[in-house]
């Protein structure tokens, strides 16, 4: 009876131990991803400067963010961030595959050569373009060395200009990621289909705008949702490359909520900040996940 | 050119070609400049540079800026080079690759292997926080490390990185693991093995190629993150991307470009390094997860 | 009281019921065949049976122990899977003994036993390979060594023989049948392939929709199939169906058919109570095989119907000539000798088994006679 007892008990010692191995990454995404989240947007709802303090205060960071001409440039210079270094990102990942898939020699070579800015710390990539593009010693000053004495690039020390040198590096460093997607995606399409389009008496132009093209749908989805959400957090390059600057050009919101937070101590405001980023994030990552994990089960 | 092949079935005229050999070279150029900036300004006096020399070879030869990054240049207030930095970042990146590779692994089999009720739920929830907005939880994290003592130390960065990229790892392991054939799973159930038998005798055998992509990919993610650094790290557990920052960033004195661009290449060396060397295992590897499901 | 018992077995998820009240009680040393087109349950059983799933409501005992609840690896079974389930990166011997490992047999045991193993089943010179570099006929072997070693109380099969080429697949069908034979075990079997099902059972259970259709041997199911299901999934090809009306003439029951132009022929039953149905609509199942040239009629039967109608479609199978023709506004296959003398578009006179036909209700689709 004993024994019988011992192996009921190891039988179902087997169905609890699965859930047993998975709690204790439960248990920090629920402490440390779940309930931080909701610490962090109660925080914005309260009086926290220097130190998290619980005074209820409502909407008031938020009303303040708002007013905050701070937050609006880096709000706008999101956008414009966001657009181009998404849109360039695409244009140039697709166009780059698209070439890379025709028998190209030393494709392999070329790939590792797109590819390789994916491994460095955005802080090597924004050190790199700091002084490359610095006008002091880099492409102007070398320009004008050279003989092309009236040559001028200062973007990166002009207001106007400067955020499009953020969009630069940052597109140097991932479009080489998502040319990598793209040309997964050219060569998951079957042959059969090409060759029978080609039969049809379709063009190359055609064959890419009506057949090629728009089987790649999934793959400007996964580019859109990794590229928007990376743009999002965009924070580590603009402090090597900028630092937020020249003025705040360059600010973003992570840059600003940084700042408010730990330099500024204005707690309160920086959760707010936060917490609007990440409704941003959810609402392109919650579908997309919901979408991706309902397919697959 | 012949047609059959497993890329494209599609042909190009003379000129079409030539042009495609263009741009691709182009862009590879583009893809280099930095590098090349990099690489030849680290090896040159700072007068070379200074001069309007940036994009010139060396006149003078010199690993004096290496020398000068690694073990005395001015960062923070010790002139002690980015040498102990470079060893705080690998006490911090081993450990937390280690860790967040074996519950990725464990999570994986799991939830692919050992389903139950709303395990698609719990997996979205995991794989929802690669995702977050890290600004979210700064506050409460510099609190809670606070809290268990943790703050401004290794550790306190090692569980960290944990915390954030068990879901990648998870993502990781899982997919491959769906496509491993569950009738193996059921074979060994027959014969006798239990959970962590399976695991160990089975699944983990066959698990190289990912456990390779899980490493590299978290590898590269904690040895290039910067704002957990910034926020979390103490002046004696600083990573190198801090201290690279900081080095370039200083606002006294000369600028020595040269040394900072031979603290860059120090601190992209060890991911490069593994880019190089594993970069075809890591697409491997994630094609035998994709490729077979 | 059998060896392997399943009572009232089944199976939901959530609210959906997959498998419905199953009771099948298995002899010791049967050959129990569970068959059905996918998704009938006969895989949800099979691994009910193992503990791979649990089973919602009813029990299953083997060797009168109840197994609800009990471990895969205590109930004393082996299973060879369809993929052949093999450990990639053991070796063929430490995947045929792996079982007795994880059960604590010692190791001279374990080598004994993979001995006998290996050479029942001829795969000695395989032992120290990886499964990696075998042949599908050589992987499927092993699998089975892997079951045979455990020496287990019954031996459960999943589709075992669906990976393998047409020609293995007979082969090994084959192997099978003798290895039952041998060793007299229990054996209960999923296939989807209904010759496979006649050949090697002692026992077929039908199943479609969750539900245990007939439960018999191959020559019940095949020659009194319960319903309309059964009949048309047992048999390659499949048993004509023909919609006909019961009428009386001459004092016997007869179907009345519709021919090709639409003129009716009047085929006689050979059972009386078909009277019964006077009037009313039946359907009509006639085996292919049933249907011939007059000289190849079936010499033993005293019930032999003659009707002449127009060939559609004649296709010549080497050993015999299948012949379309149209019945009661549906095709209808003949199995004709090959040098029966049919050609497309001419008519011809057949012969009909009328001793082996079977009349279905079309409301309940049950079979009313036999």
């Amino acid at each position: 009876m004993a024994r019988a007892a011992q192996a009921d008990f190891k039988t179902r010692l087997q169905v609890w131990l699965p859930k047993l191995v998975l709690s204790p990454s439960l248990a920090l995404m629920l402490v440390f991803v779940y309930g931080f989240i909701v610490f962090s947007v109660y925080l914005s709802f309260t009086d926290s400067r220097l130190l998290p303090s619980y005074g209820w205060v409502g909407l008031e960071n938020y009303s303040k963010l708002w007013r905050l001409s701070h937050w609006w440039t880096s709000i706008s210079n999101m956008a414009v961030f966001a657009f181009l270094y998404i849109g360039i990102c695409t244009f140039l990942g697709l166009g780059l595959a698209i070439f890379l898939d025709q028998k190209i020699r030393a494709e392999g070579m070329l790939r590792t050569i797109y590819l390789y800015p994916m491994a460095l710390s955005f802080i090597v990539t924004g050190t790199a373009w700091k002084w490359f593009l610095d006008p002091g010693i880099g492409l102007e000053n070398v320009m004008q060395s050279w003989g092309w004495v009236s040559f001028e690039f200062d973007w990166i020390k002009n207001r106007d200009f400067a955020i499009y040198t953020v969009v630069l590096a940052a597109v140097w460093q991932t479009s080489g990621f998502v040319m990598a997607m793209f040309l997964a995606g050219l060569r998951g399409i079957d042959n059969e289909i090409l060759k029978a389009a080609q039969m049809d008496g379709a063009s190359n132009w055609n064959l890419y705008r009506r057949i090629i093209i728009p089987q790649l749908r999934p793959a400007f989805l996964s580019a859109f949702v990794i590229l928007s959400h990376l743009a999002i957090k965009t924070f580590d390059l603009v402090i090597a490359l900028t630092g937020g600057g020249p003025g705040r050009a360059t600010e973003l919101p992570a840059t600003f909520m940084y700042s408010y937070t730990f330099s500024r101590n204005q707690m309160g405001i920086g959760a707010a900040s936060a917490t609007i980023m990440l409704m941003t994030i959810a609402a392109i990552m919650i579908p997309y996940l919901y979408a991706e994990l309902r397919e697959k089960s | 050119m012949s047609v059959a092949s497993q890329d494209t079935a599609i042909r190009t005229g003379r000129a079409v070609r030539t042009l495609i050999y263009l741009v691709l070279v182009l862009f590879a150029l583009f893809y280099l400049l930095p590098l090349y900036v990099m690489v030849v300004n680290s090896v040159k006096p700072l007068v070379e540079i200074t001069g309007g020399g940036m994009m010139n070879l060396p006149q003078v030869f010199t690993l004096e800026p290496w020398a000068k990054a690694w073990s005395s240049a001015q960062i923070g207030v010790q002139p002690t080079g980015l040498s102990p930095y470079f060893w705080n970042s690998i006490k911090m990146v081993v450990p937390a690759v280690a860790i967040s590779t074996v519950l990725g692994a464990l999570n994986g089999y799991v939830l692919t292997k050992w389903r139950f009720k709303y395990d698609t739920i719990l997996f979205g929830l995991i794989l929802f926080a690669c995702f977050i907005p890290f600004q979210i939880v700064l506050i409460p994290m510099a609190k809670m490390l606070g809290l268990m003592g943790l703050a401004g130390t290794t550790w306190g960065l090692v569980l960290v990185h944990v915390v954030y990229g068990v879901g990648f790892t998870t993502l990781y392991f899982r997919n491959y693991y769906a496509v491993f054939p569950t009738e193996l799973i059921r074979a060994a159930q027959i014969d006798g093995a239990g959970f962590f038998q399976i695991f160990w005798r089975i699944l983990l055998p066959s698990s190289g190629p990912i456990a390779v992509v899980s490493i590299i990919w978290q590898f590269t993610n904690i040895w290039n993150d910067f704002l957990f650094g910034a926020s979390f790290a103490g002046a004696d557990s600083q990573p190198m991307t801090v201290a690279l920052n900081n080095l370039v960033q200083a606002s006294h004195g000369v600028k020595e470009y040269n040394v900072h661009f031979a603290g860059a290449i120090l601190a992209a060396l060890p991911t490069l390094l593994v880019y190089i060397v594993a970069g075809r295992y890591f697409v491997r590897g994630l094609m035998a997860g994709s490729v077979k499901g | 009281m059998g060896f392997l018992d399943i009572d009232n077995a089944t199976k939901a998820y959530g609210a959906v019921e997959v498998l419905h009240r199953v009771d099948i009680s298995v002899q010791e040393g049967e050959f129990l065949v569970l068959v059905g087109p996918s998704g009938c349950g006969k895989s949800t059983l099979l691994n009910m049976i193992a503990g791979l799933e649990d089973i919602t409501s009813g029990e299953i005992r083997i060797k009168d122990t109840l197994m609800n609840g009990v471990h895969p690896s205590k109930r004393n079974i082996a299973m060879v899977f369809q993929s052949y389930a093999l450990y990639p990166n053991m070796t063929v011997g430490q995947n045929i003994t792996f079982g007795l490992e994880m059960h604590g047999v010692p190791k001279p045991e374990r080598e004994k036993a993979l001995k006998e193993a290996a050479n029942l089943l001829q795969i000695e010179p395989l032992l120290d390979r990886k499964p990696g570099a075998l042949s599908g006929g050589q992987r499927q072997r092993v699998a089975m060594g892997r079951a045979l070693v455990r020496n287990p109380d019954v031996f459960l099969f999943d589709e075992p023989l669906s990976n393998l080429d047409a020609k293995l697949r007979v082969d090994m069908r084959t192997e099978i049948k003798k290895l039952h034979q041998k060793l007299g075990t229990t054996i209960v079997y999923v296939t989807h392939d209904q010759i496979e099902a006649m050949t090697l059972s002692t026992r077929i259970a039908v199943m479609n929709g969750g539900y245990v259709q007939q439960l018999g041997t191959p020559q019940e199911i095949y020659d009194t199939p319960a319903n309309i299901f059964v009949a048309t999934f047992m048999g390659s090809p499949a048993m004509n169906v023909i919609p006909a009306k019961v009428a009386i003439k001459d004092g016997l029951p007869m179907a009345l058919v519709a021919l090709h132009d639409g003129s009716e022929v009047a085929l006689p039953f050979s059972q009386q109570n078909m009277a019964d149905w006077a009037g009313k609509e039946i359907l009509l199942g006639i085996r292919p095989e049933t249907i011939t040239d007059e000289d190849a009629a079936d010499r033993k039967s005293s019930n032999i119907a003659h009707l002449s109608n127009r060939i559609v479609v004649t296709e010549p199978a080497g050993s015999d000539t299948f012949v379309t023709m149209t019945l009661g506004g549906k095709d209808v296959i003949a199995r004709m000798r090959s040098d029966a003398d049919v050609r497309p578009g001419a008519d011809f006179t057949f012969a009909v088994n009328m001793e082996k036909a079977i009349a279905f209700d079309p409301a309940s689709q049950n079979r009313i006679a036999p």
